[in-house]
């Protein structure tokens, strides 16, 4: 079957089988910046944006974007290189493994809530599990980024 | 120490735009896209022997490629720990078995054109197994009837206990002193078993691997690794590969902690291209990762303490019950390490006793994990040191200041044990713990807080716990890089140290532009591919900024000579009389040239030449890390839960080559040892099956697990280090679980003396001294 959906700004036609899911047909299509933590929704490495909402890309059936807006961290370059410099000045980037998917929250939080708190911004991105860091150092680079945009 | 540029300042690592914005970088990143895909079966019982095993059907199902049972394989016994050779893990494993020791344990693999083709292969295999009452309890592991391990043709490569007639895969016995006697004198004597559980690593980047055959005929193997060369001699000796067919590079690591030291797919990996000739794929499922990878070792550790009626520690008695599960990796190191980089921090004993038996159980193998035994006998020394106090009638932190090691000092402990081997003696040359411990009681306002403050049914209470870790293996791990002039004044650095997401990058890079007086961004860094860098060990035992930045630094100062030896010939003066300030020399006549110019001449122009430095180290000793942890928190008396308001911490690690990294390192493993010590807990099923094998069962800490997280360093400078570094990787971990049973009794009483530290533990304690009041 055929997926149509807009990937980072593009109209696009995929094949895609019915019981997939849009971590994989994103990969597929070498949107490597999808990449997989677990299968079952809990640790926010493979987070994507459809309609401009974080979901994770794991559980979320290709088919159901169809007709969607679909962006990875490809489609928000500028924004992401932004970010990587307040998570740099905070030491706040170690593996980088999760980073592509917080880096699409932080997009999509910039939108709902420009004057986030960090009591916010923890809420925001408790869905996102991270080994490395111990997130006291991401917070703040969050913090900074987003005041940043003021 | 003198200034410095480069190090000991501000940088952002040097990856981490790239990796932000989602360029290539991870092993799977890589992965040809015609790869085959690799599935393997996992035994669903605890221990059992393959009796029958019919693959003919999964054979014929088209898109699959190859079906591999054992076999298939020569018996070759290896152990997967990744370690250094000879390995002080035992030979116990093979890469497939007649034998399953645990549930995720290999059964066979099969590798096809697609997962849903692999995995309906693995379906039309069919398996008759002869199932065997399994070994779960460790504490009746040792010579129990079943022997988890009955095989005649496993081996240990040298002494290291290791007897699998009962059970045992090493076992370990030291003594300084005469602890029994001296115990009997002593005026106070405190005794306790302590508890801890395994561990999940849960790196966020499950175990990744592919394979191909290059067009030289040589297996090209990409690995999200902690020990590329380590990996490529495994392979080489355990499939009989000759070593130079074997390429191994291991890209960006998203997340090691221990749990990638071991070769965990690369072998059937290896195995499946090497005899189909076609690319494979092999990338763990976050089931497998906790099911079928290893975990932090199960301990039991039964500690004696005992002291003279004015605080001085005369004895310390330890014996300790390891799990090391269905396979001995890092069994007897990890073990000693409870000892070796525990017991030091109370250096004025009469006497030590440290003693103990590492265990198989069918239970999922436990192997490396950041803090390698200490975070558990830490747990237990820390504990015991709390209630000694109480028992003296003395402040917990006097009888610390009055007992434990400080800078000049040694203990006999150094000499006598190392991993696996005997240990090297040391002075503290740099031992800023005194320090660490009163910076932190200022920070803290910890005497204005100890040991409580009742408001309502709440308590506010505080605990603390110091720690040492180490700094590489002495004698053992070797560093090696290799620095490159180029044209036009920059420099490679190439280096066999593992970069797996603790910055170990940027803090080389760091190390060489310092040495060499140019910007950070002129050193351009290659790490880790056996083909192209010089060798390294791997990321592992707090080694890398230590021993590969001392090779780093080495390598520098020898080609900053040779650049000097070639300025001065064209400068036609003496090599004495040349100042080189990273871009100009300059002679004493003031007659200059631009490393530019010398660059671009030697390049091009004349004697033309490639400067190249190669420089390896090799530690002499392992200067330990230590710091002081203090946590505070508020109880509910009326539930049991509690809440982590503040973790402060004051670190000595030497000079922190990059300040926010090593803060990075210290602050993540503070909380992964807060998990540790609150609730990371695997749960088995009574057949022995994980019931905690996802992010929804097996919990780690969110953002929201603690308010406020405060790490300072010590201004300390350890003269054997590179600018004065010593590790920062593991010591994190190590105080949270002690710092936090002790604020926990000091809030109600209860000491917890098995980990995880949970409400409903607390409260069955407050219940229980309620019931004995009455």
């Amino acid at each position: 079957m055929k997926l149509h959906a807009t990937i980072n700004g593009r109209k696009r036609v995929l094949e895609i089988q019915p019981g997939d899911v849009l971590l994989d047909t994103l990969r597929d299509h070498d949107f490597i910046s999808v990449r997989r933590g677990c299968d079952s929704t809990s640790c926010g490495v493979c987070t994507i944006l459809v309609e401009g909402k974080p979901v994770p890309s794991c559980t979320y059936l290709s088919a159901r974007a169809e007709g969607k807006t679909i962006t990875t961290v490809e489609g928000v370059q500028d924004h992401a290189a932004r970010l990587a410099g307040f998570f740099g000045g905070e030491g706040a980037d170690q593996c980088g493994f999760c980073n592509p998917g917080i880096a699409l929250s932080v997009y999509a939080l910039s939108n709902e809530a420009p004057d986030a708190d960090e009591d916010t911004i923890r809420h925001y991105l408790t869905g996102h599990l991270c080994r490395c860091t111990g997130y006291h150092s991401q917070v703040q680079a969050v913090k900074k980024y987003l005041e940043g945009l003021k | 120490m003198k200034k410095t540029n480069v190090v000991n300042t501000f940088n952002p690592s040097i990856d981490g735009k790239g990796i932000m914005m989602g360029r290539k970088a991870f092993t799977e990143d890589f992965a040809p896209k015609d790869a085959l895909i690799i599935k393997v079966m996992r035994s669903p019982h605890a221990f059992a022997k393959i009796t029958h095993i019919d693959v003919s059907e999964a054979k014929k199902l088209p898109g699959v490629e190859i079906v591999l049972t054992h076999k298939d394989f020569k018996r070759n016994a290896y152990t997967r720990a990744g370690q250094g050779y000879p390995e002080p893990s035992p030979h116990d494993k093979f890469v497939l078995d007649e034998y399953v020791r645990h549930v995720g344990d290999e059964v066979c693999a099969v590798a096809a054109v697609d997962e849903a083709t692999a995995l309906k292969a693995l379906d039309a295999i069919k398996v008759d197994f002869e199932v065997y009452d399994p070994v779960l309890d460790f504490e009746g592991a040792k010579d129990h009837k079943v022997r988890v391990h009955p095989e005649d043709d496993i081996h240990e490569m040298f002494p290291i206990g290791f007897d699998p007639k009962r059970n045992l895969a090493a076992a370990y016995h030291m003594e300084i002193g005469d602890v029994g006697k001296t115990l009997d004198d002593s005026d106070v004597v405190v005794e306790e078993s302590f508890h801890t559980t395994p561990q999940a690593h849960a790196m966020m980047e499950p175990h990744a691997v592919h394979a191909e055959i290059d067009y030289n005929d040589r297996l090209l193997m990409f690995s999200s690794t902690q020990t590329p060369f380590h990996v490529r001699r495994i392979l080489s000796q355990t499939l009989e590969v000759p070593i130079h067919k074997i390429r191994v590079i291991k890209p960006r690591v998203g997340g090691g902690f221990g749990g990638k030291q071991a070769l965990h797919g690369e072998m059937l990996c290896a195995a499946v291209t090497l005899r189909t000739g076609k690319a494979s794929k092999m990338v763990y499922t976050r089931k497998e990762v906790f099911e079928s990878t290893y975990s932090r070792h199960r301990m039991r550790l039964d500690f004696k303490i005992g002291a003279t009626k004015d605080g001085k520690i005369t004895a310390l008695d330890v014996y300790g019950l390891s799990d090391t599960g269905a396979y001995g990796e890092h069994a007897l190191t990890v073990y000693m390490v409870t000892g070796s980089k525990v017991l030091p921090l109370y250096n004025k004993v009469d006497a030590v006793r440290f003693h103990g038996d590492i265990v198989y159980t069918n239970r999922m193998p436990a192997g490396a994990f950041r803090g390698y035994g200490a975070v558990q006998g830490n747990f237990a020394l820390e504990s015991i040191i709390d209630m000694l106090a109480e028992k003296l009638g003395m402040d917990p932190v006097e009888l610390r200041e009055k007992n434990m090691i400080k800078e000049g000092e040694t203990s006999k402990i150094f000499e006598v044990m190392g991993e696996g081997t005997e240990g090297t003696a040391m002075d503290m040359e740099s031992c800023k713990l005194e320090y660490c411990l009163k910076r932190g009681l200022e920070l803290t306002d910890w005497r204005g807080k100890h040991p409580k403050k009742v408001e309502d049914s709440k308590v506010r209470s505080v605990g603390m716990a110091i720690a040492m870790q180490g700094s590489g293996i002495p004698f053992i791990d070797m560093g090696a890089a290799t620095i490159k002039l180029n044209d036009d004044g920059f420099y490679n650095l190439t280096i066999g140290a593992t970069e797996i997401g603790q910055g170990s990058d940027t803090v080389l890079a760091q190390i060489a532009a310092e040495a060499l007086g140019c910007e950070l961004k002129h050193v351009v860094v290659y790490s880790s591919d056996t083909d192209l860098t010089p060798f390294d060990t791997g990321a592992y035992a707090s080694s890398t900024t230590y021993v590969s930045g001392n090779a780093v630094y080495k390598a520098a100062s020898k080609l900053r000579d040779m650049m000097i030896r070639e300025a001065a010939r064209m400068l036609k003066c003496d090599v004495e009389s040349i100042d080189f300030d990273g871009r100009t020399f300059t002679d004493s006549s003031g007659s200059s040239v631009t490393l530019s110019k010398l660059s671009n001449t030697l390049t091009y122009n004349d004697e033309q030449q490639q400067l190249t430095a190669t420089h390896s180290y090799v530690g002499h000793k392992s200067p330990p890390p230590f710091m002081a942890g203090f946590v505070e928190v508020m109880v509910d008396r009326e539930t049991g839960e509690f809440d982590i308001l503040d973790y402060t911490s004051v670190v000595d690690v030497g000079t922190t080559i990059n300040p926010k990294l090593a803060q990075g390192q210290i602050e993540g493993g503070i909380v992964q040892g807060i998990g540790m010590a609150t609730y990371e807990e695997y749960h088995m099923s009574k057949k022995g099956k994980n019931i905690t094998g996802d992010f929804l069962n097996y919990k780690i800490p969110s953002q929201k697990e603690i308010n406020r997280l405060r790490t300072e360093f010590a201004d300390s400078y350890e003269d054997s280090g590179p600018y004065g570094a010593k590790s920062a990787g593991e010591i994190g971990i190590d105080p949270p679980p002690a710092a936090l049973a002790n604020a926990i009794y000091n809030a109600t009483g209860v000491r917890i003396t098995t980990l995880p530290i949970t409400p409903e533990k607390i409260l069955m304690g407050i219940k229980q001294k309620e019931k004995d009041r009455q």
